[in-house]
């Protein structure tokens, strides 16, 4: 399987294992910024993903907002917050049990993937902005304009929230 | 490409979100933990808008939503850490206890 392998196939591979990879680094870091950066490289993995896959213009909001902007957003409530950066227990204790929980999703889900999807293939093609474009002021100009107002809604909620008075 | 791959690395980052929500008590920490998970359904969208080939592409439309509401989930989520920081000088969730009994 791995000889018949495509080019976009070792693209999907190798960008899937460096976001594994950072993601344990993410819930496992002893340390708040350097979890924040790890997550740059779950993100930016994820986003160029999403490209193999044919999503060009989600992987290119991936970078733009998750990378741009939430990473940032992150950076910014740890330095307001003055959390101790490292050397004190990010930890609770009940690690054991989130561990067995959280294996016990990953195999749950793997078994019922493999059991449904194992043997389907798909096709890639990329999808043009246009569209995405076109479809989104289509079929979805409602939803896109209620998340313009939510969007409204959660600056305001945030400003009134976070201002000191 | 089988379809399974990327709905295998879907469930894999779901499930370090959800160790990360469960056994981190940093508040910043957890938020960074959901955004994983909300990462792992968008690659669940994607992979099966790609496989299904829907003409209006409805799994890639659903993602950018979802990218939406966590970048103002993240947003409303730092100012509420702020605020509890600001009034309880921690953000650590298992000292945040004011409705535990």
């Amino acid at each position: 399987m791995i000889l018949a392998a495509t080019g976009p196939e070792i693209a999907f591979w190798g960008f899937a294992v460096v976001a594994g990879i950072a993601g344990f680094f993410v819930v496992g870091s002893r340390n708040v910024v350097h979890a924040a950066l790890y997550l740059v490289g779950v993100l930016g993995s994820v986003g160029a993903i999403y490209i193999v896959l044919g999503a060009e213009f989600v992987g290119w909001v991936q970078i733009l907002i998750y990378v741009g902007a939430i990473v940032v957003l992150l950076l910014f409530g740890i330095m307001l917050t003055k959390a101790p950066i490292g050397g004190v227990a990010l930890d609770n204790n009940q690690r054991p049990v989130a561990f067995i929980v959280a294996a016990t999703t990953f195999g749950g889900l793997t078994w019922i993937i493999w059991r449904t999807f194992g043997g389907t293939r798909i096709r890639l093609s990329p999808t043009r902005t246009a569209q995405i474009g076109n479809s989104l002021f289509t079929h979805f100009v409602l939803p896109f304009e209620a998340v313009s107002v939510l969007l409204l809604a959660a600056l305001v909620g945030a400003i009134v929230l976070a201002r000191r008075d | 490409m089988n379809l399974a791959w990327p709905l295998t690395l879907g469930a894999l980052l779901f499930s370090i979100g959800v160790y990360g929500v469960l056994a981190r008590r940093n508040a910043v920490l957890v938020l960074m933990s959901i955004e994983l998970m909300l990462n792992a359904v968008n690659v669940n969208l994607v992979a099966f808008s790609t496989w299904i080939r829907e003409t209006i592409a409805i799994g890639q439309i659903f993602a950018l939503f979802v990218i939406t509401i966590a970048a103002a989930e993240v947003g409303i989520g730092l100012a509420i850490v702020l605020l509890i920081f600001r009034n309880r000088e921690t953000i650590n969730i298992d000292e945040i206890d004011l409705l535990k009994w």
